[in-house]
């Protein structure tokens, strides 16, 4: 079995162990390209259905383009679609677009705090109604106790220690320094009331095991991954004011794996386009640590 | 496409043996750290006026570089010539176990680091003897620190010695040693200059003669159903019994058996998303099957192939564990067992003899199993559960024990054990498995009875008041238009009576085992055929409840007892007394039958 196929085993018998586990169930979608390759395994899964709300935290700031894909994916593939946010911020205007909070602050409203309420039912979840084609209010406000993300070790330092199946507390809390053992197949299914558990079916796969599949399985992928003749690309997705692109031409999936394998980014991290990572020393960490994906 | 092999490694060791400096030097040595991060961590060092060290590159998070210790398996990706690596930075401080567990238990093959100078210590031991029990059959030693003892031969091979005695008692093969200092950078990427008397490997060179474990696929089949899916939406009807494959192949149209039951199945197609049903799936496919025919398949329930080796089914196990509970494992207390995707209550049975990982000396006195021991126990689950012995297939004679929401330990079963219910046990399965049975579901025979599948059973301890009330209730859902048959049994003579368990002889002991078996092999043909059986006997036993469970092979069973609750030997379902009119007891039964939807309304 080649390595592809490997880590694509290892994801759907992960997804599975998830469904079979948690009764209150949900995946995260950020509308990137791990979380999309997420969403395609699952679809494998399942067997062409998704058996549990696929949720996206909108910050409001995100890249117009995102916004649509997700919402023609979510038509097209019949997906159970649920977004959350933080309406209090966004109608403040706390924001760092706004000017009026740093960077850090800003996500850690706009994405660590409305993930958490959103899991756990507090706020206001919208559901996607297939048949009006549009949001509305969900009237399901139960915790979800089970949360799918697609993070990956190779990502940045904090993510090379997490588990498959890694718990959080009451305050969303992930304690890296005592982590439950995983072994033979064997997880973290088992949780006391009030916690949840991340299942992270993506933890094995590297950026460019990513694009081999993405390119393997024709999975379709936002345009801001491509070089639209500007000599810039998106490596990495965001709010729109804290993302840049990267100099690069790669026009289409073939291009990103031929540029990956050169090794043109092989010594600059993934996110390095992503601004709130670089805010002091370990930005991304305590974002983490505070329940941000 | 061309896609690298990949391979995962664990570094094991000692606290303070220097895996993270091994790991830091070779990163640093092949050119594969990130730009300005070497640079990066000497700046900080300065800053904070301590010594630089190669380690240091690996502690991505703070709070671990305060403490100076690896705390948890962290993953780095590496590459050589040869391949990809994923290496594990296992922490060798015995806090940490159930981390260096979670690292290794991922890898292919290991490195054990030993210091020179300090030699063979504690967790050099144990972490060689739970590797071995995690199933790393690929080892190589590596015997660090050579600066700081002058790059000795003679201290390089005494270590080698100790480490080698040590090793014999473990089924570990392919162990290589190699002399190496992660400080100075010898024999770790580039062969060292100052060991003239070492022409061997370096790690690098080690790293890449490493093999490719075996091919699972070749074993006797065996999957773990994780799941049935029957999704209805957008019109699916098929109803596909999903796990991931443990060894073996399955294809299309093979013939299955289902343990712990024992019963038999076909494999229809083997199931897809989008691309076309393929023909077979090997070991490692998490893939699915739909069934020709429509038996009961559940989470838990372990798969074979017609022909091949067998799994076990027992309920006592010996087995080896290692245990990581801040509490010990202790007798009388419930556990839960998760062993392949299957999840039963458990409890320490016995313990053998407890050995102390650090110097496998055992203790044979002590019945207490405290964290980080490692003991050889008997454990006694609630039900029986389906897996291979170790030396049969290793793969699914592993299992993990939870306590209070964690895993707490993890082990390999090594015999099993036979029980009170071995032979009653070995019966019903092979009537499941040599039975063959049509094809129509119980769910559709329900829809054209009145009633589902059921088996009632009464007990007294005396008197005729059951088979009259069995008799009763037996017309009572028959007008509903229920399928009902009464059996009741009723002891022919005074003298030898066997109808009361308690005072039976020797030798009508047997008589009366073989016709609880028998009266419920018959109640097994009328829950088959979607009926509800009425089964009445004096006395019995839970032991005789659990035979007669095992052999109609369903949960579907209501339990009532009839008199006095203290002579009662089982739970159960209903207690009911003597004095109450038949016609009143015949209620309350249908009253409870409603209540577990029995009935069709």
């Amino acid at each position: 079995m080649d390595r592809l196929s490997q880590l694509e085993n290892l994801s759907i018998h992960l997804l599975r162990e998830a469904y079979a586990n948690f009764n209150n169930l949900c995946m995260l979608w950020s509308i990137g390209k791990d979380s999309t390759v997420l969403l395609w395994l699952a679809r494998k899964a399942f067997y062409g259905h998704i058996p549990f709300p696929m949720v996206h935290i909108d910050t409001h700031y995100k890249i117009p383009e995102m916004i649509e894909y997700r919402d023609r994916l979510a038509a097209q593939w019949k997906l159970p679609m649920v977004y959350g946010e933080n309406s209090d911020v966004l109608e403040s205007g706390m924001t760092f677009p706004e000017g009026k909070v740093d960077r850090i602050t800003c996500c850690s409203k706009l994405k660590a705090e409305a993930l958490k309420y959103t899991l756990n039912g507090e706020w206001t979840r919208y559901r996607f109604n297939h048949n009006k084609g549009d949001y509305e209010v969900d009237n399901d406000r139960e915790m979800f106790t089970g949360v799918i993300v697609g993070v990956r070790a190779d990502e940045e330092g904090s993510r090379s220690k997490e588990r498959y199946f890694s718990p959080r507390d009451k305050e969303n809390n992930w304690d890296v320094g005592d982590q439950p053992p995983e072994f033979w197949n064997q997880y973290k299914t088992d949780f006391a009331p009030g916690t949840h558990v991340r299942i992270h079916p993506l933890l094995d796969w590297t950026e460019l095991n990513i694009w081999e599949y993405i390119q393997r399985e024709n999975i379709p992928t936002v345009s801001l991954y491509y070089d639209q003749g500007t000599g810039k690309r998106y490596r990495s997705l965001g709010c729109a004011p804290c993302t840049n692109p990267v100099e690069s031409t790669a026009k289409n999936v073939e291009e990103i794996i031929e540029e990956l394998k050169t090794g043109k980014f092989a010594n600059i991290a993934e996110r390095s386009g992503r601004a709130q990572d670089n805010e002091d020393g370990g930005g991304l960490e305590t974002l983490r640590r505070d329940g941000y994906m | 496409m061309n896609i690298r092999s990949q391979m995962t490694i664990v570094i094991t060791g000692h606290v303070d043996h220097g895996k993270s400096t091994v790991i830091g030097r070779m990163l640093a040595d092949t050119g594969s750290l990130p730009e300005g991060k070497l640079d990066k961590v000497r700046r900080d060092c300065e800053r904070n006026s301590k010594p630089f060290e190669y380690a240091f590159l690996l502690d991505a998070l703070k709070d671990e570089q305060s403490q100076g210790i690896t705390i948890d398996s962290a993953r780095v990706f590496f590459s050589s010539k040869e391949r990809d690596y994923i290496i594990m930075d296992a922490p060798g401080h015995i806090e940490f176990l159930k981390n260096m567990v979670t690292g290794a238990a991922r890898a292919e093959a290991a490195f054990l680091v030993i210091d020179a100078a300090e030699g063979v210590q504690e967790n050099s031991r144990r972490h060689g003897y739970i590797l071995s029990m995690l199933g790393i059959r690929q080892l190589c030693v590596v015997v660090n620190k050579m600066d700081l003892v002058d790059y000795s031969k003679k201290v390089y091979q005494q270590v080698v010695r100790r480490y080698s005695k040590f090793l014999k008692n473990l089924e570990i093969e392919g162990v290589s040693f190699v002399p190496v200092s992660g400080r100075e950078g010898d024999n770790i990427a580039q062969p060292s200059d100052k060991m003239d008397w070492w022409t061997g490997d370096t790690v690098l060179s080690l790293l890449d003669k490493f093999r490719k474990e075996a091919t699972l696929e070749k074993l006797p089949f065996r999957m773990s159903v994780q799941d049935v899916y029957k999704f209805t939406q957008q019109d699916d009807s098929r109803r596909i019994i999903a796990g991931t494959i443990d060894t073996g192949t399955l294809h299309r149209g093979d013939e299955l058996i289902l343990y712990p039951s024992g019963k038999k199945c076909q494999v229809k197609q083997i199931e897809s998303f989008i691309d076309t049903p393929p023909l077979s799936a090997e070991a490692g496919e998490a893939t699915g099957f739909t069934m020709e025919d429509q038996i009961y398949a559940k989470r838990g329930d372990v798969l074979a192939r017609v022909g091949e080796i067998q799994p076990s089914v027992a309920s006592v196990l010996r087995v080896n564990l290692f245990w990581l509970g801040r509490k010990p494992l202790e007798q009388g207390k419930e556990y839960i067992l998760k062993l392949g995707t299957d999840r039963v209550k458990v409890q320490l049975f016995d313990t053998l003899r407890v050995i102390d990982a650090s110097n496998l000396n055992t203790d044979t006195m002590k019945k207490m199993v405290e964290r980080h021991d490692v003991a050889d126990c008997v454990l006694s689950t609630q039900r029986a559960v389906a897996f291979d012995r170790v030396d049969v297939q290793p793969t699914t004679s592993r299992f993990v024990i939870v306590d209070d929401h964690e895993i707490v330990g993890g082990g390999i079963i090594r015999e099993a054990i036979k029980d009170t219910l071995t032979e009653d046990r070995d019966k019903a399965m092979e009537l499941n498995r040599q039975w063959q049975i049509g094809n129509i579901p119980l769910s559709e025979k329900a829809r054209r009875y009145s009633n589902k599948a059921h088996l009632l059973v009464i007990s007294s301890h005396s008197g005729n008041k059951k088979d009259l009330l069995g008799k009763a209730l037996e017309r009572r859902l028959y007008d509903r238009q229920c399928q009902v048959f009464y059996l009741g049994y009723h002891p022919e003579e005074v003298g030898s009576d066997f109808g009361d368990s308690r005072r039976r002889k020797k030798n009508t002991a047997h008589q009366r085992e073989e016709l609880v078996h028998r009266m419920a092999e018959a109640a097994r043909l009328v829950l088959l055929m979607g009926g509800i059986f009425i089964l009445a006997a004096n006395d019995l036993t839970r032991q005789e409840l659990d035979v007669i469970s095992l052999v109609v092979a369903t949960k579907k069973i209501t339990s009532c007892w009839l008199g006095n609750k203290e002579l009662c030997d089982f739970a159960a379902d209903i207690y009911m007394s003597e004095d109450v009119q038949v016609e009143d007891l015949v209620k309350k039964i249908e009253k409870e039958l409603t209540n577990k939807d029995i009935f069709n309304s």
